[in-house]
């Protein structure tokens, strides 16, 4: 996607904002500090499963806004994956226009409440403000866009996008994750009847199953789905493509175009000794049985987690973190750990999650590798035997490749493990489609400008075609693949 | 929403229910199973297609209460919809025409193994079919498996009803009188490891068919695994049928105990808040 750098340098001239920029020195601006993002308190929080960010107050979004320099050429917009116009939504922040703002925000991001949330702002958005130039912290983007968007939910003043008049073409989203909740966001404004099939009995894949309500509420995830209704997207729950019915089912009753975005669902493990001992999970099941299944208020819901003293989570990932921060609130007041195999340098979860983590008392065992699980006489987990690791030469990803230290092995005490070492794709939808191309990871070959698949009236996007990502890349495939898509039927 | 269409009490702890589901009716084959969810709190349940009609656009499941979901199925009336259900999930039964086959069924795995037995017996094959239960009031769909077997035999464990024994003395019976080509079993994990030890004796191909416990049912979470052959499986996507010599049923004893308090505590929660 390219930025339209003419149409900013319009909105930018506009008099109110040449007014908002002259009100305060560049100088003054510099000089205020972040604001800090208010969190629940630590001790308590890590008992309950309530968000932990509780959002900035006007005040606190004011001022931050304030901060932004409302540069000429911003360059936090090329950090974005889908060009959201930054300087354009937090000017009508300072302005006091919230409203207005969020606006702008849906204008390229139809989950702005989710991104603000979620997203690495660190090493996008966020890593691009010229304020990283200057040696400060950067403008709070993500939490600004966070604002806005909730205040535009809380005030139930949420605009619905305009939709074009129907074009009669039938067009069926595989997968309710961002991505397709993107792509059908995109192609239902240009008039196409889109229909989102998926497999769970609810809608927001990763969203709601496996990121946990104190990162991302539910609520806010059915509000975006919400729109997506009134706008006239067709939700069906409880339906496989692929197994409850396949594509060429889906053709006979009239839809010509697809997208698929159906994640990568499938859970990895290790292949170490004792793996399948009772009380070892895959962080997808934890997780799901948490989140999407509600086990965290197990007995008043019928699917039970285990609650335990002693939690290992192996893993240095989002997934991890989620895992082993839902651990202790369930009572892992023994020990809840993260075992990673490198150090915490290479950690791929995000900053702000090891930072909650610690906050909230987890434990870190870094360059450190189970080798082999024990189990009691009932099958049930008791110990796990690890290795120590040290860091050798560099490997294909750029990290240091972790090396078992000989001799190295200890047992620790545990009563369960989940085990988030990561995901890969769902091979359903690859195996199903006859004559799709997929790599030898099992993603969906895509021709990256126009995210069409080796079958041209097939779109794809998201962790589908890129193995584990982000919620932001995926939508940004979203959108990429409505424009090209939309391109096709016009052509065709 | 998808409607009861009709409710059939097959014993006291056993129930036939007719669901309305087009798609499944449609594009169901033996051996596949659906996942159920009643209501908010309720959890996913897996249960096998029995039956379907897919002029009338339903689907036959037989349930036996064991615990909480599964009693509140059974204590569903015609015109009570159940609010999530989704399938044909799992791999269809490989149905071939082998020759002589037993169809050996224990407990509930009596309903799962109907339309299995009713494809194999289709194939052309010499079908004989075993039921088998603790005491007679457990025996279920009697005479729906006498249509269609060349042989039946019931076996009870406290002699009853048929003969007295286990499942495993009725099938030896008949590897000693006859050439066997197949077994195929269904039923407790105990059950089906005795018939596995067996069979192998024998060399007898059979198939069990596994009812691990499962979340999504769609391969995403790893809940259903099991060791086979000395790899782990997911018995949602890679089954629910594997070649039972292979199967390691005491893993899988162990992990279908995995939540016995929790379950305790669900069901005696739920027995009394039904009063
Ligand atoms: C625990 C966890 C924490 C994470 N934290 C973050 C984070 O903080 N920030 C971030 O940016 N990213 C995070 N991620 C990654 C992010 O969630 C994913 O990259 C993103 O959700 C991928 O989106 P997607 O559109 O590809 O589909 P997914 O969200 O994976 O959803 C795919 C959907 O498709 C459905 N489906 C699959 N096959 C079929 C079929 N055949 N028929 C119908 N439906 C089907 C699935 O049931 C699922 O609902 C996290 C991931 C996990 C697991
Ligand atoms: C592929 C498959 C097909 C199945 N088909 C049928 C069917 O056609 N009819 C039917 O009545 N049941 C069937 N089952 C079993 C059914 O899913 C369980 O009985 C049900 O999940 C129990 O839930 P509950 O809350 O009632 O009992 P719980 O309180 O959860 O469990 C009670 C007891 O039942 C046992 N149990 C728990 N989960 C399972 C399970 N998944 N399978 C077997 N035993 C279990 C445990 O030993 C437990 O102690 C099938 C299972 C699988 C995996
Ligand atoms: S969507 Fe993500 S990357 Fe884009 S501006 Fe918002 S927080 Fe930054
Ligand atoms: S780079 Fe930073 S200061 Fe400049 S417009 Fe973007 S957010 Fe504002
Ligand atoms: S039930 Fe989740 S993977 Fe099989």
């Amino acid at each position: 996607m390219s930025v339209d750098y003419e149409a900013l340098k319009k909105d930018r001239a506009q008099e109110w904002r040449e007014n908002l920029r002259k009100s305060i020195p560049a100088k003054e601006r510099t000089q205020v500090e972040r604001v800090k993002m208010p969190e629940n308190e630590p001790l308590k929080r890590n008992k309950n499963f309530n968000e932990v960010n509780k959002g900035l107050s006007e005040e606190q979004a004011i001022i931050e806004a304030k901060r932004c320099l409302d540069c000429p050429t911003p360059t936090c917009i090329s950090g974005c994956p889908v060009n959201i116009d930054i300087p354009g939504f937090i000017k009508q922040i300072e302005k006091g226009d919230f409203l207005e703002s969020a606006k702008v925000l849906k204008d390229t991001n139809a989950l702005p409440a989710v991104c603000g949330r979620v997203c690495p702002q660190e090493n996008q958005c966020e890593l691009q403000c010229i304020y990283n130039k200057m040696k400060k912290p950067s403008v709070a983007i993500g939490h600004l866009e966070r604002f806005a968007s909730d205040y535009e939910r809380n005030t139930g003043k949420i605009s619905i996008p305009e939709v074009l008049k129907s074009n009669n073409i039938k067009i069926a989203v595989i997968g309710s994750g961002p991505s397709g909740l993107t792509f059908a966001g995109e192609m239902c404004k240009l008039g196409y009847e889109v229909t989102i099939f998926e497999a769970l009995h609810e809608f927001g894949g990763v969203l709601v199953y496996g990121i946990p309500e104190f990162r991302l509420p539910k609520k806010i995830v059915r509000a975006e789905i919400n729109s997506l209704e009134k706008m006239g997207v067709k939700f069906v729950k409880n339906f496989i493509v692929g197994r409850s019915a396949g594509l060429d089912e889906l053709k006979d009753q009239g839809f010509q175009g697809f997208f698929v975005g159906s994640g990568a669902g499938l859970p990895r493990f290790m292949n170490v000794p004792g793996e399948n001992l009772v009380n070892i999970y895959s962080s997808n099941e934890y997780l799901t049985r948490v989140n999407l299944m509600k086990a965290y208020k197990f007995p008043e819901y019928d699917t039970p987690i285990i609650k335990a003293k002693r939690v290992a989570v192996i893993g240095g990932g989002n997934t991890a973190m989620d895992s082993v921060r839902t651990a202790k609130r369930l009572g892992a007041d023994r020990g809840a750990i993260i075992i990673y195999r490198r150090s915490e340098q290479e950690m791929p979860a995000r900053i702000e999650e090891v930072h909650h983590a610690k906050e909230e008392g987890i434990e870190f065992l870094i360059l450190t590798n189970p080798v082999e699980y024990i189990g009691d006489s009932e099958g049930k987990v008791k110990q796990i035997k690890v290795q120590k690791m040290e860091l050798g030469k560099p490997d294909e990803s750029g990290r240091r490749r972790p090396q078992p230290i000989p001799g190295s092995e200890y047992l620790i005490d545990i009563d369960i493990v989940v085990v988030g070492i990561g995901t890969s794709p769902n091979p359903l939808i690859p195996q199903t489609i006859k004559g799709i191309d997929v790599t030898r990871w099992g993603t969906l070959v895509v021709n990256e400008e126009t995210m069409q698949t080796s079958i041209p009236y097939i779109f794809a996007g998201g962790d589908i075609v890129r193995g584990g990502a982000t919620v932001i890349l995926a939508m940004g495939d979203g959108t990429k693949a409505a424009e090209s898509a939309h391109k096709y039927f016009i052509n065709k | 929403m998808y409607k009861v269409i009709e409710k059939t009490i097959l014993s006291e702890n056993v129930a036939k229910l007719i669901i309305e589901n087009k798609t499944i009716a449609k594009n169901r084959k033996p051996g596949q199973f659906v996942i159920i969810k009643m209501g908010e709190i309720g959890e996913r349940i897996p249960l096998t297609i029995a039956d379907a009609d897919p002029e009338k656009g339903t689907i036959t499941i037989i349930v036996q209460k064991v615990g909480t979901s599964s009693h509140k199925l059974f204590n569903l009336n015609a015109g009570d919809h159940i609010s999530d259900l989704v399938g044909p999930l799992g791999q269809p039964t490989e149905v071939e025409k082998v020759g002589t086959v037993i169809a050996a069924g224990g407990g509930v795995g009596v309903a799962p193994l109907y339309p299995i037995a009713k494809a194999f017996k289709e194939a052309g094959n010499k079908l004989i079919t075993i039921l088998a239960a603790r005491t007679k009031d457990l025996i279920i769909l009697e005479n729906e498996m006498k249509e269609f077997s060349d042989e039946f035999m019931i076996m009870t464990d406290d002699g009853s009803y048929g003969k007295k024994g286990l499942i495993t003395a009725g099938i030896e019976e008949i590897i000693n009188r006859e050439k066997v080509d197949m077994v195929i079993c269904l039923g407790p994990a105990i059950m089906m490891k005795f018939i596995a030890l067996l069979t192998r004796k024998h060399n007898i191909h059979t198939i069990a068919s596994l009812n691990t416990i499962m979340v999504d049912g769609t391969g995403m979470c790893g809940a259903c695994r099991v060791t086979v052959g000395g790899k782990t499986k997911f018995v949602c996507v890679d089954g629910p049928e594997f070649n039972a010599h292979e199967v390691d049923f005491d893993e899988m004893l162990k992990r279908l105990n995995a939540y016995k308090k929790e379950e305790e505590t669900s069901y005696s929660k739920y027995l009394k808040d039904l009063k």
